[in-house]
């Protein structure tokens, strides 16, 4: 069990090495047990008042974290969301519990799951630069991180 | 006693197959051609955030599509747009007739100027509509397309909302839907099947 969890998280993480090496992104950050891969947004349409952060988290540890708090330079109201397709109906929500990051897992924050959500964006992040934020864990604690802003159609079909 | 429990388990094993039969027959129908013969949209009047109205009566010829969305929308609504916009750009000028409606799910805050700029991002044959909460409900009941309020810790709130494009022919029938994350031939495949329709 713990062998097949490793073998997990080995091949998560190669696979998102691969993918930030490939798109010329490598770029992760430590705290304690856990590890977050390569933080991304997009560039926001004109009109969207709206963006969202997507990154990797690797939790290396034999606890459990959560994350339980995000912030960023361009909004002022950051949320952890989950989202979900049901029967062709796009739920959102607010996980105002936090996410959990269970011992020996990768948890991926990507387009259709899972998403940091910068609401009432008060600055429109550009294709090509980089905004900060901050994810608070509840064990591991604040870690600084740098999205960086790809297309505005980075991911779609 | 037995005979009768044997007769019960028997009518009960019969009920069974019954209706397994008829969801496997419904899931495939539902496969070959989603949502078979449904009298799916009805007419409607609603305002156009370019301005004037867009009258469903008057689409008569244009073989169009409508989707339900919002402008606060953080990923299904830009990626339709965009996916949408890919396949109109592809098919070009067979599609010249073809026009696209994105109904907002949440009138609240989307006003006319906010999804006309919003919209205007993509191809000029999209177009966002502004029904009031009341044609709303009416508009999505005809399309049983779905939609509701979710809170969030703000005091504000995201939609969840049925996520697909439903294509009408010519004649204002409904013929099919793009389901969300359908692939890029899927799609062309639909519209283009659509376009050669009558
Ligand atoms: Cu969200």
């Amino acid at each position: 069990m713990r062998l097949v969890k490793e073998f997990a998280i080995a091949t998560a993480l190669t696979i998102a090495a691969g993918l930030s090496i490939a798109s010329g992104h490598a770029h992760e950050v430590k705290i304690g047990d856990l590890e977050i891969i390569h933080p991304w947004s997009r560039q926001p349409l004109p009109a969207a008042r709206v963006g969202a952060g997507f990154f990797v988290i690797a939790n290396e540890g034999k606890t459990d974290d959560r994350l339980i708090k995000a912030t960023a330079a361009i909004s002022d109201n950051v949320q952890i969301h989950e989202m979900a397709m049901e029967d062709g109906v796009m739920k959102m929500k607010e996980l105002t519990g936090g996410l959990v990051i269970p011992a020996g897992s990768t948890v991926e924050l990507k387009p259709g799951s899972y998403h940091i959500m910068f609401m009432d964006l008060k600055e429109r992040p550009v294709e090509g630069t980089a905004f900060e934020g901050t994810l608070t864990f509840e064990k591991a604690g604040t870690v600084s991180v740098t999205y960086e802003v790809e297309a505005p159609d980075a991911g779609m079909n | 006693m037995i005979r009768k429990s044997r007769l019960v388990f028997g009518s009960v094993t019969l009920g069974v197959a019954a209706v397994l039969a008829a969801i496997l027959l419904i899931s495939h129908v539902w496969r070959e051609n989603p949502l078979p013969a449904m009298a799916l949209g009805g007419p409607f009047r609603l305002a156009s955030a370019n301005g004037g109205i867009v009258d469903s009566e008057q689409l008569r010829g244009h073989p169009y599509g409508v989707f339900f969305g919002f402008t606060h929308c953080p990923e299904v609504c830009p990626t339709t747009l965009y996916e949408m916009s890919q396949t109109l750009g592809e098919l070009g000028d067979q599609a010249k007739d073809f026009r696209l409606f994105m109904i907002t799910v949440d009138p609240e805050r989307d006003t006319a100027a906010l999804l006309k700029e919003y919209v205007g991002n993509f191809d000029p044959r999209m177009e966002g509509l502004v029904p009031t909460p009341e044609e709303l409900k009416a508009v999505a009941k005809s399309f049983r397309a779905y939609y509701d309020k979710q809170p969030t810790s703000d005091g504000s709130y995201t939609m969840n909302h049925t996520a697909m494009v439903y294509l009408m022919d010519r004649d204002g029938r409904f013929v099919t839907v793009i389901p969300y994350g359908d692939t890029p031939e899927g799609r062309l495949e639909k519209v283009r099947r659509l376009l050669g329709q009558g």
